[in-house]
């Protein structure tokens, strides 16, 4: 054979190779991500909450978040097996919408303008309140007032952080942690004497095995959080979720996730909130 | 496009970042010229002591070393640095975190400025009977100094960037609004982009100073 020929021969199939996968990787860019046809359903959840979203070391998912996600899938006629969970921090989650890397997020992700301009929400699917996490035998702290002479721990950049440093308790020291965990420290041996956030978020802390009967909630209501299930601008899944939503509330699942994900902590959650109703 | 960052005090937090960078390059120039002195003086001890320290420390992250400070000088030691309120209390550990952490590097510098300056010059002195501190202080670590400005501008460079960190302990500088913005105003990419060119403000001056200085104060050998 004649050697040119050989090469020629070989620069061609090459070069057919490369555009057939280049029109492949095209072509697959071009769809949205749909992962419905396949059966499986990707949801964005935080993976470092306890009692909202939280992987355990032995690889598998709990918390309130993940609750209502599988009964969402469930309803949209995913199996739990179908679910790949995605870890969704708090700064991606527009991002991770957007690109359509997930499905849907519920991740303690309340609703906001800004983001509802980037994103649709369904729910909301609970109402949290901003709240303290004080140590158990901490009679000092009866009401939002006695806060201001007290040192608060919150997560950098939080929206609590940012409400204790501008409406709630602009007169107390506040430490700002990368997590929940440094702040849990603190409490414990002192230094530390609120650790503020969602109830919900504290409600999870709280009842968590190691730290039973060390804290407890100071019940204040200091914002309004609406919980919502975030989906793609412009999504039909919106209202599917909000008829899963629905159906959740009505058929008892709802309050026994949040009995099961809260209740050992003695947190008084509000009723189920009303579909599409955000309580400013 | 830009009317979100209304409301942000924006110079604020960088003029935090600016003083945590000026406080823990001061610290650690200090700090790093003393480690560099006792990597090579005539102490075995003391040697021993740098080498570990440098050894050690600049192979700890720096997080690390920042929560460190927190956690177990303030938590569990009560260290407190003289301060009563935790904006105060956050910056002196953040500083004094930078500051160790910085230092190994500035000691390898002047390490291998130290390695520039001709022996026969160290051997003059000797014959001249200067002692050790003298021989360093007059011979040795001014020339020294003048051949690793370019390297130490590197150092400062990258402590700048670094002062990022202290917003893990809740020190209120630029990664700090940083993140509260992210927090409030979704707008990721654009917040984070304004943010680097506030660092790019603060490095680009500093780095073509420096770069000056060092081709003026180099020694022609």
């Amino acid at each position: 054979m004649n050697p040119l020929r050989t090469t020629r021969a070989l620069v061609a199939s090459a070069t057919a190779v490369v555009l057939a996968l280049g029109s492949a990787s095209l072509a697959r860019a071009a769809v949205p991500a749909d992962h419905s046809d396949d059966g499986r359903i990707t949801i964005g959840i935080k993976f470092d909450q306890p009692g909202i979203g939280l992987k355990t070391p032995d690889g598998t998912y709990t918390g309130f978040d993940v609750d209502v996600a599988t009964y969402v899938a469930k309803q949209l006629g995913h199996d739990p097996s179908d679910i790949v969970w995605k870890e969704a921090k708090s700064a991606d989650r527009e991002a991770m919408l957007q690109r359509g890397d997930v499905d849907f997020i519920a991740a303690s992700y309340s609703i906001n303008d800004e983001r509802a301009k980037k994103v649709d929400f369904a729910g909301p699917y609970l109402l949290a309140h901003q709240d303290v996490l004080i140590r158990a035998d901490d009679e000092s702290i009866k009401k939002p007032s006695d806060l201001n002479d007290k040192k608060l721990c919150s997560v950098t950049g939080s929206t609590s952080a940012q409400n204790v440093k501008e409406k709630i308790a602009p007169d107390a020291q506040l430490q700002e942690y990368g997590g929940y965990s440094e702040c849990l420290t603190g409490l414990e041996n002192g230094v530390i004497d609120a650790l503020t956030t969602d109830d919900s978020i504290l409600a999870g802390y709280a009842a968590q095995d190691e730290f039973k009967g060390e804290f407890k909630l100071g019940g204040f209501e200091l914002s309004n959080e609406n919980y919502g299930i975030g989906v793609q601008k412009g999504s039909d899944l919106k209202d599917r979720i909000n008829t899963a939503l629905e159906k959740m509330v009505a058929d008892g699942s709802w309050q026994a996730a949040v009995d099961k994900n809260f209740g050992p902590a003695g947190y008084r959650n509000e009723p189920a909130p009303k579909i599409g109703v955000v309580v400013e | 496009m830009f009317d979100f960052l209304e409301g942000y005090d924006l110079l604020g937090a960088f003029w935090v970042t600016v003083q945590l960078t000026f406080w823990s390059a001061l610290g650690s120039l200090l700090w790093g010229t003393l480690l560099a002195a006792m990597r090579v003086g005539p102490v075995p001890l003391m040697r021993g002591f740098a080498s570990a320290y440098v050894g050690i420390v600049r192979n700890i992250p720096l997080t690390v070393i920042i929560v460190f400070t927190s956690l177990g000088l303030f938590q569990t030691l009560g260290i407190s640095l003289g301060a009563d309120r935790f904006t105060t209390i956050n910056f002196r550990l953040a500083v004094l975190g930078l500051t160790a952490y910085t230092s190994a590097f500035v000691c390898e510098a002047l390490r291998s400025g130290i390695n520039t300056v001709p022996l026969g010059q160290v051997e003059a002195a000797r014959a001249l009977g200067l002692s050790f501190p003298q021989t360093l202080r007059l011979i040795v670590l001014p020339q020294a100094f003048r051949s690793v400005v370019g390297p130490l501008a590197n150092v400062l460079i990258a402590l700048t960037k670094n002062t990022t960190v202290a917003a893990a302990i809740g020190v209120a500088e630029a990664a700090l609004l940083m993140r509260e913005m992210i927090e409030n105003e979704a707008q990721l990419i654009l917040i984070s982009a304004i943010f680097a060119f506030g660092f790019l403000c603060l490095t680009l001056p500093t780095g073509l100073l420096l770069g000056r200085l060092a081709r003026k104060a180099a020694v022609k050998r």
